[in-house]
């Protein structure tokens, strides 16, 4: 009785001895949905979170990284079992009641989830939601001091005229936007302990980088301790003191964040390293994909989870799962038999992976006025209708989604077309795709003219132009089994009938798929095995220009690293060109032979990759590129990303003059007399190298950001 | 914002308009209100009925343009003409409305929100013992048809009389004639008299809004922003209360309005089971008595009911959720 009293005065104030959370040997285990064995989603968890300290916690999906924190929170659904310790400044938190715990949760602990869209209350103003965070914790506090309190922690975390955009409605706020309110109410009553899940997964990059400074400002205010759990390398290098890397439900590898990503231990660690692109690294290197698929949870392997797809695996690796143990300084520890045998030896991941898919031959391909053009795109617009209100609906003008863009692509190419979400990329994918007349403007497939084909010809046409979607999940026909999905495309073209079942076979192989698998359902299949079932159907009917809609953004970057092979592999033997539209710049620049840059609509610059990367020209490409953070560390620390300030202008009512010019850094440098360029004339793509780049800016310069 | 209400108010007339039309010749064309001459004794003469039915403007002799011209013409002054027995429309749909509203208007409210409560409870609850008895509870109301329901009710009242020896559930007509008990006694005897009829209404507007609110439930007790409210340090009824059901009841409160206005002339099982004279009633009562310019006026009354419903339940839409808002 005494010991619970002690603990929960200490619980109500911050004791410096004890650390701000303590988790140990956590577990948490779902009872199965139908029939079936025990979900065990965490298994074991340990670490300890000293009072303003930043723990990045990494892993792939269904490694438990955010089953632990909601279990941290106590806002697990009532049938998951939770055992173990949870200590919040040495006060044990698992068993307290709700009344217990909600006394807590938003006052010394609190949380920052990943989707902004969907977090706030669609029906209260988010200056009320921020209020009530303060007022649950604080009844004395009136309506009016909450209310002015809410107004401060907005302009704390950035939005623009709080006192105003405190009555504003979560919908008239961009996603952006959402999460800063959302990190308002996580700081609200100034917690000990704030845990972030994956809170910049869902933004584009210029808002990450924005939303990771705000996470910063808050941390530093309130010298709170941070549990920072992402799949990103990249976020986590330059933001956390250590790192915790998780696997099947476990704690694989943990230490000091130059430690791990220098001298990881673990092969897993090593390949999650090695498989994700880069942005800083100039030649093409191959990416080391994690052959397999993170285990089921219901039916772990035998000994180490990681087994099945460790290159490295021996013996006794299958006989009992390896428990963390000292595999270099300053705490750095790995569960893995043979961590010492890596460190003694040096060995990285490059060593360890064997070669998996042919590598990607530096194929130096002729130059490209020389080839064939497969796409040609000149003047595309695309204009949508806007229209106000669902009751009583009404025209109020126009969104410029695409507003006048040209490019093309020849044969055996790849263009690489990135921008934030809103810039258009995919109106103009689907524009292409439509094979019609657009609006304004010509799209010639393969040296026909879309505007002037009959319905016969674009039924050809389509046979030559295949598209691969981004969500492997949703495009494949839940109630179709593999092979009639990939032979859907033959039958529908007229494949003769007979050739069918070889042609699905040699589809399923060259994709890196067993074609005894032809008669099973998607669902059967991993992310990563159904993205390849899908670019086995595009590629069934031997197209020449293959569309790529974001296709490995919903893919755990393991699995991602594979497909991105096996795409450089299927465009080297199968002579293709693809139109990749993503909006990840390290994807691009590994894959891409040419890049073009949206923004609101138009191509701001465009041009070769490298000539692009390394010395990009327009303002927005440059703040992009200095956007995206790399998995290193010591580069993470030291790197100054450009800030944009603001979100994307409403593509119904763009800026005048340059788009770019309202939240472009480098027009507050200009003289006014310079600046007249930019508010009254829209720059056009003027070529800026003798070679093939062009950007759309007044007053180019090149710059090096990465 | 306002032009746009103006503009729909304009339709929303013409269409009353043009469904009181129709109905007013629909029923002039096919009921005969000389029928109901034909049994009165002495007999009649033909010229006497005839006199009769044309001061009624009831007369099948006359063209039907013209019946409809005159009828018309008093519609616009607000006059819905005679009944057949000559007495005003006006003050029959006048004492009619008022039965119904207080009739629907109990029943609706107390069914909805019951049904609300015990479908946003159930939806908490899922596959609990709550939500297992809630729904098969609901989909038994929903599968008796509402005369089956009436009678059962009356014979369940019954047998509870005759055990408990006393008449605690009245069910025949609004209050008993030629009572004498006072301001209390009577209003007693009133309620007495609505609890069946009241009940015949409410149990299956729980069945309905109770399964319709527990679906509007579970899609949003699993969503974010329960769980920042949760997170944000509301106990787990607060978060439920103040954001998941304050969300999940926006469909809920307009599709209520719709029901509700909807409901006033569709009552007639329940009205004719338990002697009500209300609009429900008279929507049969009128067809029977070939009673033309009644039959146009619950057709009209009809259509106002569904115009305003849905009008409201639309502004009610825009006022309840700032997602749909007007800008």
């Amino acid at each position: 009785m005494t010991d619970t009293e002690t603990r929960a005065s200490a619980g109500d104030r911050r004791v410096a001895s004890s650390p701000a959370l303590e988790v140990r040997d956590l577990h948490v285990t779902f009872p199965p949905r139908t029939a079936g064995a025990n979900v065990r989603a965490v298994r074991g968890l340990d670490y300890q979170l000293e009072h303003g300290e930043v723990l990045g916690v990494v892993g792939e999906s269904g490694s438990g990284k955010s089953v632990s924190s909601l279990a941290v929170m106590g806002l697990l659904p009532g049938d998951a079992r939770v055992s173990g310790s949870v200590r919040l400044n040495g006060a044990e938190l698992l068993g307290l009641d709700d009344e217990a715990m909600s006394a807590r949760r938003g006052s010394s602990i609190s949380m920052v989830f990943q989707d902004p869209l969907s977090a706030l209350t669609p029906v209260y103003t988010v200056g009320d939601q921020v209020a009530e965070a303060i007022r649950t914790h604080n009844p004395t506090v009136g309506g009016r001091a909450a209310a002015r309190r809410a107004v401060e922690l907005l302009d704390l975390v950035g939005i623009p005229e709080p006192g105003l955009r405190y009555r504003a409605f979560p919908h008239e706020f961009s996603g952006g936007m959402r999460q800063r309110v959302t990190i308002a109410i996580a700081v609200a009553n100034d917690p000990d302990v704030i845990i972030c899940d994956e809170p910049t997964t869902a933004l584009d990059v210029t808002i990450q980088t924005q939303v990771l400074d705000v996470l910063r400002r808050a941390q530093r205010e309130t010298g709170a301790a941070v549990v920072m759990i992402t799949h990103d390398l990249g976020v986590l290098a330059g933001l956390v003191d250590r790192v915790l890397v998780m696997y099947a439900g476990r704690p694989v590898e943990t230490g000091t964040v130059d430690e791990v990503y220098h001298h990881p231990r673990m092969p897993y660690t090593m390949g999650l390293l090695s498989s994700v692109p880069r942005l800083d690294e100039t030649e093409r290197t191959r990416l080391i994909p994690i052959r397999g698929d993170p285990p089921s949870l219901t039916d772990l392997p035998e000994g180490c989870p990681f087994s099945p797809r460790c290159p490295m695996v021996i013996d006794t690796c299958h006989q009992t799962e390896p428990g963390l143990r000292p595999a270099g300084g300053a705490g750095h520890t790995a569960a893995c038999v043979r961590a010492a045998e890596i460190r003694d030896h040096g060995w990285t991941g490059a060593d360890v992976y064997p070669e998996s898919e042919s590598p990607a031959t530096p194929h130096t391909p002729a130059d490209r006025r020389n080839r064939d053009t497969v796409l040609r795109v000149a003047g595309l617009v695309k204009h949508h209708p806007l229209t106000k209100g669902t009751v009583f609906r009404r025209r109020v003008g126009t969104v410029r989604a695409v507003d006048g863009i040209s490019f093309d692509i020849t044969e055996g190419e790849t263009l690489g077309l990135v921008g934030e979400s809103g810039c258009g990329k995919s109106t103009t994918l689907l524009e292409i795709l439509r094979l019609r007349a657009p609006q304004s403007g010509t799209v010639v497939v393969l040296g026909r003219d879309s505007a002037r084909v009959n319905r016969r010809e674009r039924f050809a046409i389509r046979r030559d132009v295949q598209v691969v979607f981004q969500d492997p999940m949703s495009s494949l026909d839940p109630r179709m089994r593999v092979f009639d999905i990939v032979a859907e495309p033959l039958r529908t073209h007229r494949y003769p009938r007979s050739e069918t079942r070889s042609r699905v076979s040699e589809l399923l192989r060259l994709v890196g798929l067993d074609p005894a698998h032809a008669g099973r359902f998607p669902q059967e299949f991993s992310g990563g095995q159904r993205q390849r079932i899908g670019i086995a159907r595009a590629l069934a009917l031997r197209p020449r220009l293959l569309v790529l809609d974001e296709p490995v953004s919903a893919l755990d970057v393991s699995i991602q690293a594979g497909v991105l092979n096996l795409l450089d592999r299927l465009k080297t033997e199968l002579g293709l060109s693809y139109l990749f539209v993503a909006h990840d710049l390290a994807v691009v620049r590994h894959i891409a032979d040419r890049v073009a840059v949206m923004y609101l609509g138009r191509i701001v610059e465009i041009g070769a990759t490298e000539s692009l990367f390394s010395a990009p020209s327009h303002p927005y490409t440059q703040a992009l590129l200095s956007a995206v953070p790399v998995p290193d560390p010591q580069r993470e620390r030291s790197r100054k990303p450009i800030v944009l300030e603001g979100d994307l202008p409403n593509p119904a009512n763009p800026p005048t003059g340059c788009r770019f010019r309202p939240r472009c850094p480098k027009f507050g440098t200009l003289t006014s007399d310079e600046q007249q360029a930019c508010s009254h004339t829209d720059p056009e793509l003027t070529q800026v190298t003798t070679g093939d780049h062009s950007a759309a800016c007044h007053y180019t310069e090149k710059r090096s950001v990465i | 914002m306002g032009r746009f209400l103006a503009r729909r108010m304009v339709s929303y007339a013409v269409l009353v308009v043009l469904a009181t039309t129709f109905a007013y010749l629909l029923a002039a064309s096919t009921l005969s209100p000389r029928v109901n001459y034909e049994e009165h004794s002495p007999q009649p003469t033909e010229e006497q009925v005839d006199r009769r039915l044309d001061e009624l403007n009831l007369n099948d002799k006359t063209p039907l343009a013209e019946r409809w011209f005159e009828w018309a013409t008093g519609v616009a002054r607000g006059d819905f003409g005679a009944t057949v027995t000559g007495t005003s429309v006006n003050e029959e749909l006048e004492r009619r409305v008022w039965v119904s509203l207080r009739l629907v208007t109990v029943g609706t409210v107390l069914g909805s929100a019951i049904g609300v409560g015990v479908g946003a409870y159930a939806a908490v609850r899922q596959y609990r013992a709550f939500d297992r008895v809630s729904t098969v509870a609901a989909f038994l109301l929903l599968a008796t048809p509402p005369v089956v329901l009436a009678i059962s009710l009356q014979v369940l009242a019954t047998t509870f009389n005759d055990a408990v020896g006393a008449r605690v559930f009245v069910f025949n007509g609004e209050s008993t004639l030629g009572l004498d008990a006072g301001f209390w006694g009577t209003l007693w005897d009133r309620v007495a008299h609505m609890i069946l009829p009241t009940l015949a209404l409410a149990l299956p507007q729980f069945a309905a809004f109770s399964r319709y609110q527990r679906n509007m439930m579970l899609d949003v007790l699993g969503s974010d922003f329960v769980r920042t409210a949760r997170a944000k340090g509301l106990s787990r009824r607060d978060a439920l209360l103040k954001h998941a059901l304050r969300t999940a009841m926006i469909p809920t409160v307009t599709y209520f309005t719709f029901t509700f206005g909807v409901m006033m002339a569709a009552t007639t099982f329940t009205e004719k089971i338990y002697n009500w004279n209300g609009m429900g009633s008279w929507v049969v009562d009128s067809i029977d008595n070939q009673d033309v310019h009644a039959v146009a006026a619950v057709s009209c009354f009809m259509a106002v009911c569904f115009v305003v419903a849905s009008f409201l339940s639309d502004v009610l839409y825009a006022w309840l959720d700032p997602r749909i808002r007007v800008g």
